[in-house]
């Protein structure tokens, strides 16, 4: 028997340094691109040069003649067998739902489209062979604004479903008897209240994940077997099994280590479809891996919406209603949750607030550029960047403090369990404890004396304070929530837990880490459940053959969703202990203590451990009758609820009116996301999350030319903040544990990501607010701000010539003044 | 991204580089540190049949005192440049910039004379080297001959090197006690300049006696910004002056527009950007971030 380190104290709670980083960090591991497997070939994707355009004839000759070259496929080559990508989330029941190809067949509907494939020796010699090959493109006219797209006569992306509108869904509060009518209360704050009607823009985003995509297809054995850079190797396995019509238990999928995903490896790709059927058609293994470049114009982006809000208010600032209209971009396809993402949002408009009247209609729209889906917070960002910024254009309106506003507004902590008008019930959380520690360690009266100062004193460079109080919902989701919503799948986790003789234990998940530190943090929960070493536990993922049944990770469910499954799990590991425990010491179960995995006889001292358990069990010398020799078990864990976790941000900046450059001065968050399993992990997720965030408010935007050509191709176009770029972060966490799990955690994958942004945009414009400015589009770039001074004093400039101006605002916004908001 | 093929040569002298390129013709490349050749290879924009990489011309690293002047090498990378007390002393200006060229990794690889052959517009060394007044040092198979910085830039991405010769060093007159400051205004760290202005000035008894003011991305070359040179000179070195001085920067200028910035946008930063590093040169306190 080796020996097993006894924990000492409770994991929970600890800092752990990640167990999986060294090898991570080092890159000596298993990603995909570093698989090889013998007689392998190498693919190259040839790629539409141009947005809209039917596929003339493709002279491939040439290319299948260069050297080292073992085949050339086009669309045609695989019209018969490549199906339809999936769409797992059909959001309405008369969606519009085009075909999919993973390799174009007759038309081109997004620059960046995969047309061809070359197969060859080494991938130098395949890249080589995709010069060669000619297509000839019959253009046809773009479509890339979406309410161009949407009126009559425009031009359509798939003229053959006579409409660029994927589909309309609509949530009102009145209707489903959550809420009043949100008309009725626009009507009463015309007259008594206040009203303001923004529109806010998300711009397209790049998940822009550092392991660039790569699939191994294997076909050489009695399984086909599939590596890929995926956060969903069990989600991939069935669509691959669904549709290419093969036998689901013939697929294997291994989604080995995974370096990042946001979203952005929530998919099931043509890539991967490609890399399949290339593979099966030559019998040998073959292997694709994307370029940055490749992976910028082709995997699937994010946001890319049009909000129009409207708020009302009475002259207190009492929240009476509020109404949301989006228009949401789904690219050129349907991908595999690419309608359901502006849906996601629908539940979180109403934010952390008591607002009594609700309406929500969101338009998907199709348009000639690279698909959108799921990007870290998938929906969930752009509601609360609209709800907390029109907070604080409500505070202006109505002259009010913007946190008074919010206070008056949000549910307070004795309020919990409250059911919201969008149909949640938020468990727990307190507001205000986490709003007064962010205040307090963000100096927040301080800096608005100083705000105060400088607009006196005119300095050219002017402070301001952005608030966000956010919560989401995450931890996705209860299966009969995703029922109700049309989406195709559950949204349960299951584990297993396997006992070794040598008192060692191997967790199994169904949840696929690519970053997030599962192997640290399950080995934590196991360790205090099962009373077993940190190191002694071994977590196995991302393999359908070992793990067999999952629901991956992405939303912020791998702790809440996978982690409590675990947990389930080792109950049952117990449980089975438990019985050959209380044999061996010749006692009733009932009089048996468990703690930490150690068993004793109530009221003396006699004892035995799970790890002398699985000794006793592996040897089934002496057994109880009718005990199963194992004390292996399995749980799948059905959530009963979202959790909720939410935060106070608090951000200052600094903006040059000289030059509109953008400084962020300083940064502070409390976050509560439930109980904790590892804060150093929790700071990492909430660090890193900040920063994509923060570079949504400032620096990134997927820009596209006129001829729909992705213009911002590269990451020197692209701009990813890096560490230079961002500010220390002040972070704090207050602690109320969810009531819905047995652990009391909170999901906190997507908490930063879904909080910055506006905290940052309402800093900004704050800064600014005083000049004129009411809106500075996103990105917050130094010529978009500069310009929204300028245009903010070309406007007082002709107020003050006796011009009146109500309605204009910076930007796209304006302000209704017929409701008084004068 | 994999480069189409190509023929490698490392020569171990000049005179071998010389010939390799001669051999190589109009379709060779010299590839110096690799931070500019290697990406424009990778994505296939260029795909020269030969690569002649000068790593192993130890003869071009470094830098040494020449009297009046000091030379750097052209192989000499930004990172070792900026360690060098002879430019530290002489010519503080090249130091300072190169400090804002984007991250560290890039200034072990990336080569001074690589930077300036390159020619990127938005390329930080080539405003220092003309408002120093470099010469450029070139190698050919008839000799040596020196060009200077004014005249070196022609063009994006064209420099007075012809494709089968070599920048072997660049002598930089030295500016011993000259205030200096590089400007740069980009919106993250490892980018390239949006506009940047390069300021060295020469102060006597408080008075502006020489000064050296260089835009960079405001053309498709470093453009000198005469006019406001002209109006600092002779004039004490107060805000004032500096701000109406500033006000010329964008004269003779045609930016162009860009993802990061219109044309008229990048005029009114160079005027702004110009008040801020002659400030700074002239060791004035600078307001703004």
């Amino acid at each position: 028997m080796t020996a097993t380190a006894q924990p000492s104290a409770n994991e929970l709670g600890r800092s752990r340094k990640r167990k999986e980083d060294a090898r991570l960090i080092s890159g000596r591991t298993r990603w995909t691109d570093n698989i090889s497997l013998p007689g392998m070939v190498h693919l190259a994707v040839l790629r539409s040069p141009v947005a809209h355009a039917t596929i003339g004839s493709i002279e491939v000759e040439a290319a299948k003649q260069a050297p080292g070259v073992a085949a050339v496929f086009t669309g045609r080559d695989f019209a018969d067998e490549q199906g339809s990508l999936p769409c797992a989330w059909p959001i309405s029941s008369d969606m519009v739902a085009p075909q999919a190809p993973s390799l174009a067949v007759d038309r081109v509907n997004f620059a960046g489209e995969a047309v061809a494939v070359v197969a060859a020796r080494s991938a130098a010699e395949a890249h080589d062979a995709l010069e060669l090959i000619e297509v000839d493109f019959d253009d046809l006219p773009v479509v890339l604004d979406m309410e161009a797209a949407l009126a009559d006569g425009a031009d359509l992306v798939h003229p053959e479903q006579g409409t660029n509108r994927n589909a309309l869904w609509v949530f009102d509060s009145a209707e489903v008897g959550t809420g009043g009518d949100v008309e009725d209360a626009i009507r009463d704050a015309s007259d008594n209240g206040v009203v303001v009607r923004r529109r806010f823009r998300q711009q397209r985003l790049v998940p822009a994940f550092m392991e660039p995509r790569s699939v191994v297809m294997d076909p050489t054995g009695e399984q086909l077997t599939l590596w890929s850079a995926t956060q969903v190797p069990h989600i991939l396995r069935v669509m691959i099994a669904m549709t290419l019509g093969v036998p689901e238990h013939k697929v294997r999928v291994i989604a080995p280590d995974v370096g990042g995903g946001f979203g952005g490896k929530l998919q099931v790709t043509p890539e991967e479809i490609i890399t399949f059927l290339v593979a099966q058609r030559l019998g040998k293994p073959a292997k694709w891996t994307e370029s940055r470049s490749e992976s910028l114009v082709s995997g699937h982006h994010g946001r890319d919406q049009i909000q129009d809000i409207t708020i009302c208010a009475s002259r207190d600032g009492t929240v009476t209603g509020l109404k949301v209209e989006l228009m949401a971009d789904m690219g050129a396809y349907l991908r595999l949750v690419s309608p359901g993402i502006p849906i996601l949002g629908a539940f979180m408009y109403n934010a952390i607030y008591k607002i009594p009247a609700y309406h929500f209609a969101c338009t998907n729209v199709f348009t000639t550029k690279t698909p959108t889906d799921a990007y870290r917070g998938a929906g969930r960002p752009e509601a609360t960047f609209a709800i907390e910024r029109i907070m604080d254009e409500l505070a202006v309106e109505l002259g009010m403090e913007p946190l008074e506003l919010r206070e008056r507004n949000w549910i307070k902590h004795e309020e919990f369990p409250f059911t919201t008008v969008s149909t949640l019930t938020y468990d727990s959380g307190n507001y205000e404890a986490a709003t007064a520690r962010a205040k307090e360690l963000f100096g927040y009266d301080g800096l608005r004396a100083e705000q105060r100062r400088r607009r006196e004193a005119g300095d050219p460079v002017q402070l301001g304070i952005g608030i966000s109080t956010f919560t989401e919902m995450c931890g996705l989701a209860p299966s009969r929530v995703l029922g109700s919503l049309s989406y195709a799948a559950g949204g349960w986790e299951h584990a297993s837990i396997r006992m070794l003789p040598t008192g060692k234990v191997e967790v199994v998940t169904g949840s696929s880490p690519h970053g997030q530190g599962h192997e640290t943090a399950w080995s934590q929960i196991v360790s205090d459940q099962l009373g077993v070493g940190f190191d002694d536990v071994e977590v196995l993922h991302g393999d359908t053959q070992s793990s067999h049944k999952g629901m991956d990770s992405y939303g912020s469910r791998s702790l809440t969703v996978g982690g409590i499954a675990v947990v389930k799990a080792a109950e049952k590991v117990v449980d089975k202990a438990r019985k050959v425990a209380a044999h061996m010491l010749e006692a009733s179960e009932d009089d048996l203590e468990y703690d930490r995995g150690r068993f004793t006889v109530r009221g003396t001292d006699k004892g035995t451990t799970v790890a002398d358990v699985a000794l006793a069990v592996f040897a089934a010398h002496d057994l109880p009758d009718g005990v199963e020799a194992s004390l292996d078990s399995d749980a799948t864990f059905d959530p009963e609820n979202f959790s909720f976790p939410h935060g106070t941000h608090l951000c200052a900046t600094e903006v040059d009116t000289e030059t509109g450059h953008v400084t962020i001065r300083s940064y502070v968050c409390v976050d509560d996301v439930g109980t904790v399993v590892n804060p150093l992990i929790v700071e990492g997720q909430i660090h890193g999350g900040l920063a994509q965030g923060i570079a949504q408010a400032l620096f990134e935007e997927a820009v596209y030319d006129e001829a729909g050509t992705l213009i911002t191709g590269t990451l020197a176009d692209y701009l990813v903040p890096s560490a230079v770029d961002l500010p220390n972060f002040v972070t704090d966490r207050t602690e109320t544990p969810s009531t819905t799990n047995p652990l009391g955690v909170k999901g906190v994958g997507e908490a930063g990501t879904i909080a910055s942004t506006p905290a940052v945009v309402n800093a900004v414009i704050d800064s600014v607010r005083h000049l004129g400015v009411r809106d500075v589009e996103m990105p917050c770039s130094p010529q978009t701000v500069w310009r929204a001074i300028n245009a903010a004093q070309g406007r007082a400039k002709s107020v003050s010539e006796g011009y009146t101006d109500t309605a204009a605002g910076g930007g796209l916004g304006s302000v209704d003044a017929s409701g008084g908001a004068r | 991204m994999i480069p189409a093929s190509f023929d490698y040569v490392a020569p171990s002298s000049v005179e071998e580089a010389l010939q390799a390129l001669a051999q190589g013709g109009e379709e060779a490349k010299v590839l110096g540190g690799g931070q500019s050749l290697l990406p424009v290879l990778r994505m296939r924009l260029a795909a020269p049949t030969t690569v002649v990489d000068l790593r192993k011309l130890t003869e071009l690293r470094g830098v040494r005192d020449e009297g009046d002047a000091i030379v750097i090498g052209s192989m000499t990378t930004h990172h070792d440049v900026t360690r060098d007390p002879l430019v530290a002393e002489h010519a503080e200006l090249v130091v300072k910039t190169i400090r804002t060229v984007a991250d560290p990794q890039i200034r072990h690889r990336g080569t001074f004379g690589g930077s300036l052959v390159h020619a990127d517009p938005a390329g930080d060394l080539l405003a220092p080297a003309v408002a120093l007044g470099a010469e450029m040092v070139i190698a050919g198979s008839s000799g040596r001959r020196t060009v200077p910085a004014s005249e070196f830039f022609l063009d994006f991405f064209t420099t007075a090197v012809a494709p089968d010769e070599i920048l072997v060093e660049v002598r930089i007159p030295k500016h011993t006690g000259w205030g200096s400051h590089y400007e740069k205004f980009n919106r993250v760290a490892q980018a390239w300049s949006i506009v940047a202005v390069a300021a060295a000035v020469r102060s006597e008894g408080g008075s502006i006696a020489e000064a050296r003011v260089v835009l960079t991305n405001m053309g498709s070359t470093p453009i000198r910004a005469t006019g406001v040179e002209q109006a600092l000179v002779g004039q004490p070195a107060s805000d004032e002056v500096i701000r109406a001085a500033a006000q010329h920067a964008a004269e003779g200028t045609s930016p162009m527009t860009d993802g990061n910035a219109d044309g008229d946008y990048r005029e009114h930063l160079a005027r702004v950007l110009t008040g801020r590093a002659v400030a700074a040169a002239a060791g004035l306190a600078v307001q703004g971030g």
